[in-house]
């Protein structure tokens, strides 16, 4: 497509987007900017898991379908570790801590040896989740659980234009945006950042050049498992944690990644935005079939840019 | 297990090798060529017009065997048996097979087979017979049956469409997220779909004055469509379509060259998994007798999958295997282990399958035959092209066997 | 906690293989009773609940009923109707159980009963479900529900809102299956014909956990909310609304502010006390057979809540119902089980929370309780029983014109905007 005929397409999109949001504030101007900010708040949440998935993807491609496991095993240990120390502060930590070991003994002990087959790690990703999702209604039964947080990250805040709204979900955005940027700042700015970037784009030469793509792998699949267990104590801490989260955080990060575009935070920031707005809009003018919007968005994109927004072809 | 040996087993990264459904290098599969011929030269690549009757000539013993032991099944099984386990392992071989079929030949994984397989259900239920009087239409059951069959191929064209461009990893995450969409769907909406409480009372008709819903008939229907599906796949995988599947799984940038469109053929397979799924989705849905969103339900759709690998990838009659595997385990687990356990079983099963043994079960049944001989003997088994080697080559052997055998024992 | 009840489960199951194992056929002295609940999936903490409640029926009579022994095989499902048939037929044809309780779920329960209809050498007793069409559309001549459904569960809330608590005008907000709806039909019918308003019905899609953009359209003007969700999305709800500023008042259906809720592991929300409920028990009905229900039930089950929860009870009732009536014909079950379902149709229930009869369809007819959430003086929440309806039958208390002309409940029935 020529560029004037992108151009002229975004345009369009635009206006009709822009037509749709003015009659949105018309009717019921407050619904219309809470749902927004309701769209922001679960996006920061949809790019808190879906980034670590497209880190893990750029640089091992490798798709963790246990990536939700992650997360809800990040929760509950959080929530645990929460529970014995008696600080929200220190579960988030534990949470990010455990998911990262957990990631670190997969990616030495299982994925190492199955380096190139992308195919059969993804399989290896699905044994496991089944395996990791039995094993935690074992051990924490289907009890719903809930965290914690301090006084002042929770509780009410009053904004303009919207009127009371929730401080957690604020706090949720906000630890998105420092998230995103310090990732960004650790991928641009420090070697290990660099050697990540370099091995996206060609892992052979990276390892020609010297480096020890192991341990650059191992750090990778690290900090990714990380982040979803980090995810998975604040995510939990706004909704709860439950049997079932794993999937539904894993299909999340999945359409997130679809759209905005594999291996590309800036495309996870993108692609959350998008399905995080999308879906709450849905929820808030059309319930019932709310949900389905999400995976039409994805359907749409794939129909027309198989790679994502910001992917690259591979 | 070296990665060499996954691609192998796998056919996935081509890799110049040309695998034709599990067969090893020399590129051709079976002829149909009188064994009494000496071998010489290449290999026809089809069996030709009177070819069709040199298939008795891969019928082995232990062909047979099978075929007398699933007929005469039910005769010495219990109705629960024959009907539970027996027909359950049908149906859902079936639908793995089209999955088996899809990522075997046509290196494409897709987790919507379920999702197929369930349209087919949902449009036997609402165009036909249920106890939502309400929404179901009530057309006769062969009307129903056959739409049923051409709405699932025409769903699997639609995702084939929107998968074809993608490849490996990525086309198990857009048909496992299409699949969620249609979950999504089916419970949200109350009209066509009757959403959360689906459907009950889908069950087969009287006809020719036998209720197919009895443990026995509805067997051998099964029966016979999983044979059907079995022989067909067979076929296909050796036809000229099938061959050139299987090269655009090896390498679509040559086949292109060749003039053949990758894109096509890849749809076309789809098209084709979708109507195997979807007699197994017709079935299914009669052995239920009930179909809801949990039966198009991430578990299910997963299941699926779990059930082809196990199998193994690599010949039609895996996902049978696999089938009997999980059946038995999904019922019998309760009285060995914890029932609650069977997740975790389940899911260890299949990653120690996906480890050690990427064939799954016939990859480990395939090594076993391979020490047997290689203890007795190493015996050298010649072919017609004479390039065979002693056994311990490259699985697949079980396969060979039997053309080399009119040749003589050695 | 739970690997204590999976050793458990576990040494049950293996005694009971063991002596299926080693009795080999019918044993003229062992009755065996099939038990199917969800101990897998979302439901799964109720389930287990639900099986305990099972178990202290039979514990109760000392494992034996009129001489004979009584074998417990257990099953499980994930609250899907297709393995929920899968399992019962596995207990039926190839356990060869004579009699099966169970399951837990409403759309389980449908599907069960259509099974139950090709089976008829055996006696199948409900186990938690509550969907209304289980007995109501085709019902099944050996399929008996000794517990009430979820509509008869809300009859007299409605009257509760109206007319003590004052609440005009409400709006609600369920989950979008067969169960709320028939809660908020049990809830509605009187409310509406008392002249109350639902202004708002939001419908929400289950197991959707974010409630910010249903929250936001909630309309201002209303006296209370309705909210009819279970489990997780009850406790995501109530601290969301919380998050948002909400203060309305709220009823809760049957699910919403029940044990598995109150009991979440978390920070207790102060802002639930005082919301009343309505269902077929209360932590606190003050008799002394519900109490002994209660010590009972805590002194067999250490790892249990510290309260039935309704799946126990609801289990529990049925159970007892097989066993007594069992009694009544001294075990026997010959002649295609006809003495013993006649024992059935006449029993007359005794349970903790009062007596229960069955009506035409085999249907429980029993008793409602209006609760209202109160603090314990450990810093526990419970519900505390503020009225008792004692008799409550399908048609929801209303003549058979007035039920029939209204019909199931569904999205848009019955409606007072």
């Amino acid at each position: 497509m020529t560029l004037l005929r992108r151009w002229f397409w975004a345009w369009l999109g635009g206006l009709v987007l822009a037509a749709l949001a003015v009659w949105g504030i018309v009717d019921n101007q407050r619904l219309f900017f809470v749902t927004t900010l309701n769209g922001l708040t679960l996006a920061a949440l949809y790019f808190l898991v879906a980034s670590g998935f497209t880190l893990v993807f750029g640089l091992l491609r490798n798709v963790n379908l246990a990536h939700g496991s992650l997360y809800l095993l990040g929760a509950y240990v959080g929530w645990v570790a929460g529970e014995y120390l008696g600080s929200w502060f220190l579960a988030v930590a534990a949470g990010f801590l455990f998911a990262a070991l957990m990631g670190l003994v997969l990616q030495v002990g299982v994925f190492r040896f199955m380096q190139g087959e992308d195919l059969r790690q993804t399989m290896a990703t699905i044994g496991l989740s089944i395996m990791a999702a039995d094993v935690a209604l074992w051990i924490w039964g289907g009890e719903i659980y809930q965290f914690d947080p301090p006084r002042w990250i929770s509780g009410t805040t009053t904004l303009p234009l919207v009127g009371k709204f929730s401080t957690y979900r604020l706090v949720l955005l906000a630890t998105a945006v420092v998230i995103g940027v310090g990732l960004w700042a650790f991928l641009a700015y420090t070697r290990v950042g660099m050697m990540i970037r370099a091995g996206v784009d060609d892992r052979a030469m990276l390892s020609a050049s010297g480096v020890n793509v192991q341990m650059v792998f191992a750090i990778t699949f690290a900090i990714g498992a990380g982040l979803a267990g980090f995810a998975g104590v604040v995510g939990g801490t706004a909704l709860s944690i439950a049997p079932g989260e794993d999937t539904r955080y894993l299909l999340a990060s999945l359409v997130v990644v679809i759209v905005g575009g594999m291996g590309s935070v800036t495309g996870a920031a993108l692609g959350a935005v998008l399905i995080g707005v999308a879906e709450q809009f849905g929820l808030a003018y059309a319930p019932t079939y709310g949900i389905v919007f999400t995976f039409v968005i994805m359907a749409l994109v794939l129909a027309f840019r198989p790679q994502g927004i910001l992917g690259r072809r591979t | 297990m070296s990665a060499a040996q996954w691609r192998k087993a796998m056919n996935f990264s081509g890799g110049g090798r040309n695998w034709s459904g599990g067969r090893p290098a020399p590129v051709t599969p079976e002829t149909a060529r009188p064994p009494a011929r000496p071998a010489a030269g290449s290999d026809s690549v089809v069996p030709t017009g009177a070819g069709i009757w040199r298939l008795w000539h891969h019928v082995r013993w232990r062909h047979l065997v099978v075929l007398v032991a699933v007929l005469v099944y039910p005769w010495v099984a219990t109705p629960f048996f024959t009907f539970q386990i027996g027909g359950q392992v049908l149906a859902l071989g079936l639908i793995a097979l089209s999955l088996t079929f899809l990522a075997g030949y046509g290196g494409m994984l897709s987790l919507a087979q379920m999702t197929v397989a369930g349209i087919a259900g949902y449009i036997v239920a609402i165009l036909g017979v249920s106890g939502t009087p309400a929404i179901s239409l009530g057309w006769p059951w062969w009307l129903v049956v056959i739409l049923a069959v051409m709405g699932a191929t025409l769903a699997a064209t639609f995702i084939g469409w929107l998968s074809v461009r993608t490849e490996g990893i990525y086309t198990i995450m857009i048909t496992l997220a299409i699949g969620m969409a249609f979950f999504y769907l089916a419970q949200q909406n109350y009209e066509i779909f009757n959403g959360f409480q689906g459907f009950q009372k889908v069950v087969p008709p009287v006809v020719l004055g036998i209720d197919w819903r009895q443990p026995m008939p509805f067997y051998y229907l099964a029966l016979f469509w999983a044979l059907a599906g079995y022989f067909f796949v067979k076929y296909l995988i050796r036809s000229p379509f099938g061959i050139a599947l299987q090269g655009v799984r090896d390498n679509a940038r040559r086949m292109r060259a060749l003039g053949f469109s990758p894109v096509a053929h890849r749809v076309a397979a789809y098209a084709v998994a979708g109507a195997l799924a979807g007699i197994g989705g017709v079935l299914l849905v009669w052995y239920n007798g009930l179909i809801t969103p949990g039966s198009v339900g991430t578990s299910w759709l997963i299941n699926i999958l779990i059930i082809a690998v196990i199998g193994g990838l690599r010949h039609p009659v895996g996902p049978f295997i696999g089938a009997i595997v999980f059946v038995l385990l999904q019922n019998f687990a309760i009285d060995l282990i914890d029932r609650e356990r069977f997740n975790l079983v389940i899911g260890l099963g299949f990653l120690v399958i996906v480890l050690f043994s990427p064939d799954g079960l016939l990859g480990w049944w395939d090594k076993a035959k391979e020490w047997v001989m290689r203890r007795a003997g190493g015996r050298r088994i010649a072919t017609r092209s004479g390039e065979w080697r002693s056994s311990g080559g490259p699985t697949g052997v079980s396969t060979r066997a039997p053309m080399a055998r009119p040749l003589g024992r050695q | 906690m739970t690997k204590r009840t999976a050793k458990l489960f576990g040494v049950l199951t293996g005694a009971a293989v063991a002596t299926v194992l080693t009795a080999g056929a019918q044993a003229q002295e062992t009755i065996k009773i099939g038990v199917l609940a969800t101990l897998e999936g979302p439901f799964a903490a109720g389930g287990q609940d639900g099986m305990r409640g099972a178990e202290l029926a039979l514990k109760q009579r000392g494992g034996m009923v009129a001489g004979k022994k009584i074998e417990l095989v257990k099953a499980s499902s994930d609250a899907k109707p297709d393995v929920a048939v899968n399992s019962t037929r596995k207990l039926v044809e190839q356990d060869k159980v004579q009699i099966m309780v169970g399951p837990l779920s409403g759309s389980e329960g449908i599907a069960v009963k259509d099974y139950s209809k090709s089976q008829p050498g055996v006696t199948f007793i409900n186990g938690g479900s509550g969907a209304q069409a289980t007995t109501l559309v085709n019902p099944s001549p050996n399929f008996f529900r000794f517990n009430t459904d979820g509509g008869q569960w809300m009859v007299g809330l409605g009257d509760y809102a109206y007319n003590t608590k004052n609440y005009k005008k409400m709006a609600l907000i369920a989950e979008d299956y067969a169960f709320p709806y028939s809660q908020v039909q049990g809830f509605m019918a009187a409310y509406c014909k008392l002249g109350g308003k639902i202004t708002h019905k939001a419908w929400v899609p289950l197991g959707g956990k974010d409630y910010s953009s249903v929250i936001a359209k909630l309309p201002q003007d209303v006296d209370a909310l309705l909210v009819v969700l279970g489990g997780a999305d009850a406790v995501n709800f109530l601290s969301q609304y919380e998050q948002a500023g909400g203060d309305k008042p709220m009823v809760g259906g049957s699910i919403t502010v029940d044990q598995t809720v109150l009991n979440f592991k978390g920070k207790r929300r102060d802002s639930l006390v005082g919301t009343p409920a309505a269902g077929p028990m209360a932590d606190s009905i003050d008799t002394p057979e519900w109490k002994k229900f209660v010590a009972d039930y805590k002194a067999n089950f250490k790892d249990g809540f510290p309260s039935p929860s309704l799946f126990a009870t609801v289990y529990y009732f049925n159970m007892k119902a097989a066993l007594d009536a069992l009694e009544a014909v001294k075990g026997d079950l010959s002649g295609n089980q006809e003495k013993y379902r006649e024992a059935l149709k006449a029993l007359k229930l005794q349970t903790p929370v009062g007596e229960i009869t069955l009506d035409e369809n085999r249907q429980a007819v029993g008793p409602t309780f209006i609760t209202e959430v109160a603090k314990g003086a450990d810093g526990t929440f419970y519900n505390k029983v503020v009225k008792t309806i004692p008799k409550v039958d399908q048609k929801l208390n209303m003549s058979k014109e007035e039920f029939d002309k209204m019909g199931l409940g569904s999205r848009d029935v019955p409606n007072c905007p």
